[in-house]
């Protein structure tokens, strides 16, 4: 079905089944949500490459697959590089005519967790943007390495507590602030990059159609929620992305050609950080009185942001 | 379609030219490449057909090596040919990736231009970054010289394509002792060339949408050691295709290429075996040796070092006395490597030669005409009384006192 005749969320999610829905992603795990829609946003045939995290790990376990496409994993940081090496292998066949159906239209995807993304691929991202491959990078943030047990990567927020950035009796948890991927992508003057949302799911999947119809290197790092790591109810993952898009912890927004940014979704009640962080264990140890000092800075981060974020927008460079 | 390039007869080609215009020649579709000397020609000659329109095929020039082989396993599993160079600390760079194009049976070539390891930081040659890919599952050639690393590379997409192969492949030569020394080159012409190797045929190819493919799938304990030991077998049985196509290279060219390359062998009491450009100086002293000092010395040189060609060996030292086997690779508290596999095929057989190991030319030491003779006449020595009278393991052309590990024990 194509996608431009979708109207409501039922059809959305069972409009295409090229992501199978056996895998073994957690229940509740946003990764899964993510992909699909990646995937509904599209009817033009797909290469996809994953790196090494949970949604690798879990979609693609010898016998099985849950991909219903062409789809492949090397390691952890190249996605950005099997994509853009099969991207090129399409144009030099293209060009040779050796292709099977050269009329097919296709589109090549990465997925990155953040780890994947913000730390060990960031090089190999960074070269695919800059050579310009025709590939939509996704990264799939959910501010830990989760496959391997719930480290800290720099996409964790401050204050977070992970396996290596642990809250204790003399620490609040992660120390440094999370990495700007989105302004970082836009200044190697990618033509398209955003930060999108699952809870906004009609904002996320014309995001992704921009991406996938753009010419050239587009970045998209999505919000994740992980309910293992963030530890919350696995029923409330969409909630909890509630929480982030409309605390402005997640917001929503896309920058063009490195320069236009538009904001994408203004919460018509922003809520406190604090209800956000408050309703995920990772956080629990903000809310000893030692700790307030730590929201109250997130609070304040989150407020600046979203006032640069604004001026941006009204300034249009 | 891309420009052809007329060739003479013969052309003066270094190692590195050699590879390069192999490549064009295989109308490869992908290089994804990143400079290191001394293979750093290969990619830039490789930009220069690009640049005048004699290859139509896509060249990536990417971040790093890691990425440069990243790029070649997403090319390859999208369904066409593949290739690109590298040297020493960017072969090291690309090694997780090395393991991952085998695995995923991609037949891609990988020019190594032989070089040693940092630290400390060497530009020249030695069998460091080859030594290193030796478990990583693709396919070892290895030239002597600059026709050598032509006729290979031809050679080696036809053997990593052939559909009962389908291994990554890598053609080695020496870092400047071949890859910056010209000589003599006879290539094929455009045509010839490609009509030996032939088209690419896609095996599970990403592009072919009526199919859907998932290449890089996670293993646990449950299937992974069946698809290590089928893969180890591919490569175990690939020599038969490397005869074949070695057998068809001779009825195209008249040069003739084995498996293991065997030299004054016939009625040899000693005898070295080497690698690379060191075969070439090793033959030249027994030649000598033998009409000088009437020495009956051969050379022995494994042309495939992976598969390893361990029935080979057992034949062709089956009646020699004393061996020498030379590693240009610092075993580091180990015996060499080259001398490990010869021993372990000969003590597989009947006859059990007299075996040392020599250390050598490391970081680009010269390896003269000399170093080589001295090695012969102590390998006659060691013939004459029965016994290896030296250290198991010498190192060849190191200043300062002699250095030497572990004794022949001997009961008597
Ligand atoms: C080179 C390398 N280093 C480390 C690992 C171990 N490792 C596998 S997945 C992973 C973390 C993945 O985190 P992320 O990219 O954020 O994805 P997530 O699992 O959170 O979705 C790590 C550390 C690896 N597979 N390869
Ligand atoms: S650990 Fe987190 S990211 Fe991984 S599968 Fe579970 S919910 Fe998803
Ligand atoms: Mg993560």
């Amino acid at each position: 079905m194509a996608l431009t005749s979708i109207k409501n969320l039922k059809e959305f999610s069972t409009a295409n089944e090229r992501f199978e829905g056996a895998h073994l992603l957690c229940p509740g795990c946003a990764h899964s949500m993510i992909v699909r829609e990646l995937m509904n946003a599209t009817d033009d045939n797909l290469v996809i490459a994953s790196a090494t995290g949970c949604l690798e790990v879990c979609t693609a376990v010898y016998p099985y697959t849950s991909w219903d496409t062409s789809w492949i994993h090397i390691g952890f940081e190249n996605a950005a590089t099997a994509a853009a090496g099969a991207e090129a292998m399409y144009k030099a066949r293209k060009r040779k005519g050796t292709l099977k159906d050269p009329d097919a239209p296709v589109k090549f995807v990465a997925f990155g967790g953040d780890g994947a993304t913000y730390d060990i691929g960031f090089q190999w991202l960074s070269g695919m943007i800059e050579r310009g491959h025709d590939v939509t990078y996704i990264c799939l943030d959910n501010e830990n390495y989760a496959n391997t047990g719930g480290q800290r990567s720099s996409a964790t927020p401050v204050g977070a507590h992970t396996s290596t950035a642990q809250a204790g009796r003399v620490s609040y948890g992660k120390k440094q602030k999370k990495k700007d991927i989105v302004a970082i992508m836009a200044a190697h003057g990618a033509p398209y990059v955003a930060q999108l949302a699952p809870n906004k799911w009609k904002i996320m999947a014309k995001g992704f159609q921009k991406a996938l119809e753009t010419e050239g290197p587009c970045f998209i790092n999505t919000v994740s929620a992980c309910t293992t790591e963030w530890k919350f109810n696995p029923k409330d993952t969409i909630n909890i992305t509630d929480l982030a898009t409309d605390s402005l912890m997640f917001p929503i927004y896309e920058i063009i050609d490195g320069r236009q940014l538009n904001i994408l979704y203004r919460p018509k009640n922003v809520i406190p950080v604090e209800e956000y962080l408050a309703a995920q264990g990772r956080y629990k140890h903000l809310f000893k009185p030692e700790n307030r000092h730590v929201i109250d800075m997130i609070q304040k981060e989150v407020n600046e942001r979203w006032e640069y974020l604004q001026r941006r927008e009204e300034a249009g460079v | 379609m891309a420009e052809k390039m007329e060739l003479n007869e013969v052309e003066v080609w270094d190692g590195n030219y050699a590879a390069a215009q192999a490549l064009r020649q295989a109308q490869v579709d992908v290089v994804a490449a990143y400079p290191i000397t001394p293979s750093t020609p290969i990619v830039e000659n490789y930009g220069a057909f690009v640049a005048n329109g004699y290859i139509d095929g896509e060249f990536v020039m990417v971040e790093s090596e890691h990425a440069a082989m990243s790029g070649c396993v997403g090319a390859a599993a999208a369904g066409g040919r593949v290739a690109t160079a590298t040297s020493s600390q960017g072969f090291m760079l690309m090694i997780e990736v090395l393991y991952q194009a085998s695995g995923m049976r991609l037949p891609i070539i990988l020019n190594v231009v032989n070089r040693a390891i940092a630290s400390p930081l060497n530009v020249r040659g030695d069998h460091g970054d080859m030594y290193a890919g030796r478990d990583s599952g693709w396919i070892q050639l290895d030239a002597f010289n600059a026709q050598e690393a032509y006729d290979l590379n031809l050679c080696a997409f036809k053997i990593g394509e052939d559909i009962n192969v389908r291994l990554p492949v890598m053609v080695h030569q020496d870092g400047f002792l071949t890859s910056h020394t010209a000589q003599n080159v006879y290539p094929l012409s455009d045509d010839e060339a490609y009509a030996f190797i032939g088209d690419y045929k896609p095996v599970d190819e990403m592009l072919d949408f009526t199919r859907a493919v998932t290449y890089g799938a996670q293993t646990e304990e449950d299937w992974h050691y069946e698809h290590k030991a089928k893969q180890h077998r591919a490569l175990m049985d690939s020599y038969t295709v490397i005869d074949r196509v070695f057998a068809e290279f001779k009825e195209k060219t008249g040069r003739e290429y084995k498996r293991l390359e065997s030299y004054l062998m016939e009625d040899a009491e000693v005898a070295i075996v080497a690698l690379g450009s060191t075969v070439e100086t090793a033959l030249l002293a027994a030649k000598q040796l033998r009409e000088s000092e009437g020495l009956k010395a051969g050379v022995v040189a494994p042309r495939v070092f992976r598969p390893f060609p361990f029935n080979e060996i057992r034949d062709a030292l089956a009646n020699v006395k004393a061996v020498a086997v030379l590693d240009r690779s610092c075993p580091m508290g180990a015996m060499g490597a080259l001398f490990n596999e010869v021993s372990a095929a000969m003590y597989a057989s009947p006859h059990r030669p007299l075996i040392t190991n020599f250390i050598y030319g490391l970081g680009g030491r010269d390896f003269s005409l000399e170093d080589a003779k001295a090695i012969f006449r102590e390998q006659k020595g060691h013939a004459d009384v029965g016994y290896i009278t030296t250290p198991l393991q010498q190192f060849s052309g190191l200043r300062g006192p002699k250095l030497g590990f572990y004794e022949m024990k001997r009961s008597k």
